[in-house]
């Protein structure tokens, strides 16, 4: 019953009968990717040069791995507290969070990824004559990108389930505004809300499999690659956890 | 000092923090006010700290016993698996504030310890039934024939070959659902007003108090933290011969 009327809030596009002005939810939507959107590149363009250089010297494996580890046990409100202490509340604070919690996996992953690269297949470039830097963006990179794109999937799913608390931290705008607002949107609305969240981290995850697919190197696609699109909700089914629910 | 004169019905221009007898370095909200803390550290940050804990605890004790349940069960006729693991997947794909928002109206439910320990426990299902339920099929076949071979019962051969060698599968799900319980115990302040969610969420209201949002996060990532140590080294006890492996 709950469900029939989160699904016609969704139809109504977030309006509620007798109110006018009520942001759409696809404008909430919007910003909501807006956000996500910005710390997932944020935290590519910081972590992933760190992760694969990393991983091309073989080096640091202990803070590389360590930081997993380590950001697995951060809890997320603490982080947005610690965060907003320094940088005020608002969309700084939000951003930061979601930064801290993506960033780990993304390194962490890259790491690995470069790392694990067949040393006989780099010895053989390096043999032929590659430079360092044609080992890694030809021969490394190539090869590394599915567990690198893990990594990046794993953060951006964090990244979008989370933004519904930049609502606690003062940022309204976001889909997260009618989560934290049961009184005026009711159970229909909040249910709603979270339907389209979920909805959007599984599209993005979705989007990410199909990059990850253009991105491989075509010898190296498998044929199951294409249809797991949604590696999230496989990833559950199939593998032991590896890492917790952040929010 | 007395307060600043207001016009009627105007907020006050200057935020104030704390009570009339605060602190200077509290109303003028410096970054860390060592002076509030250890005021408030036995009325405010302590009672929250030992609900912290007591909230996980519950979470991580009630979700153990159903998902360990669930997963001997599954152990037994592999059928069950799936419909446990696509309900748990569904429990575990919505947002926390979203399910604690949604069980407050349900009849029974309200603003209550109950409320935000069934989200709680309704999140760590999956990632321990997953764990435990991988921890005791990855037991070797050669082991378990040689236990069988020894003339063990079914119920012999769980408890003394099966459920040790899954132990640090067990552990390794143990520690993420207890990380994960912290940090969801810090969003169910928002329904139960217990534990070091209450703290942040005061400071938050109070325009971004710094030293309780600091001293609120410092402790809950520190307890998070704390927690994972004390479940690897519960791990090295109750596995003395991976130890001396290693």
């Amino acid at each position: 019953m709950i469900l029939v009327h989160a699904l016609q809030f969704i139809a109504r596009n977030g309006q509620l009968p007798g109110e006018s002005g009520l942001p759409t939810l696809v404008h909430l939507t919007l910003v909501t990717i807006k956000i996500a959107g910005l710390a997932v590149l944020i935290s590519i363009v910081v972590g992933l040069p760190v992760g694969v250089i990393l991983g091309h010297l073989h080096r640091g494996s202990f803070v590389a791995i360590n930081l997993g580890n380590l950001w697995r046990s951060l809890p997320s409100l603490a982080v947005l507290a610690i965060g907003a202490a320094f940088l005020g509340l608002g969309l700084n604070v939000v951003l930061f969070a979601l930064i801290v919690l993506a960033v780990p996996p993304i390194i962490t992953n890259a790491y690995v990824a470069v790392d694990e690269v067949d040393r006989d297949l780099v010895d053989a470039a390096r043999g032929m004559g590659m430079t360092e830097r044609q080992i890694l963006l030809q021969i490394e990179l190539p090869l590394a990108v599915p567990l690198i794109m893990a990594g990046v999937r794993t953060g951006a799913l964090f990244v979008v389930s989370t933004t519904t608390i930049a609502s606690l931290a003062g940022y309204s705008g976001t889909l997260g505004d009618i989560i934290v607002n049961e009184t005026s949107y009711q159970r229909s609305g909040v249910l709603g809300a979270a339907i389209c969240i979920a909805g959007l981290a599984l599209t993005v995850d979705a989007l990410l499999a199909g990059a990850q697919w253009t991105l491989t190197p075509r010898a190296l696609r498998r044929r199951g690659d294409g249809r797991e699109a949604v590696r999230s909700l496989t990833a559950l089914v199939e593998e032991p956890a590896t890492a917790g629910k952040l929010s | 000092m007395s307060p600043p004169l207001l016009l009627a019905g105007a907020g006050p221009i200057i935020p104030s923090f704390g009570s009339p007898r605060s602190f200077a370095c509290e109303r003028n909200n410096g970054t860390f006010c060592w002076h509030w803390f250890s005021t408030n550290w036995s009325s405010v940050l302590w009672p929250a700290l030992r609900q912290h804990v007591v909230l996980t605890l519950i979470g991580v004790g009630i979700g153990f016993i159903i998902a360990s349940t669930l997963a001997l069960f599954a152990h037994r006729r592999g059928w069950i698996e799936r419909p446990v693991v696509i309900l748990t997947a569904i429990l575990y794909t919505i947002p926390s504030l979203a399910l604690f928002e949604l069980l407050v109206p349900v009849p029974g439910f309200g603003l209550s310890l109950l409320t935000a320990e069934t989200a709680i426990v309704s999140y760590t299902l999956l990632i321990l039934f997953r764990n435990i339920l991988t921890g005791l099929r990855g037991v070797p076949a050669e082991v378990k024939d040689a236990a069988r071979g020894m003339g063990m019962t079914p119920r012999q051969m769980l408890l003394r070959v099966e459920i040790p060698l899954a132990l640090p599968a067990i552990f390794a799900g143990l520690r993420i659902a207890t990380v994960t319980v912290i940090s969801l115990a810090t969003v169910a302040s928002l329904v139960d007003n217990e534990g070091l969610g209450v703290p942040i969420l005061a400071a938050i209201a109070n325009n971004g108090f710094k030293t309780e949002l600091i001293a609120g996060g410092v402790l809950a990532v520190a307890l998070a933290l704390v927690a994972d140590a004390l479940l690897v080294g519960l791990q090295r006890l109750v596995t003395p011969w991976a130890r001396r492996l290693a």
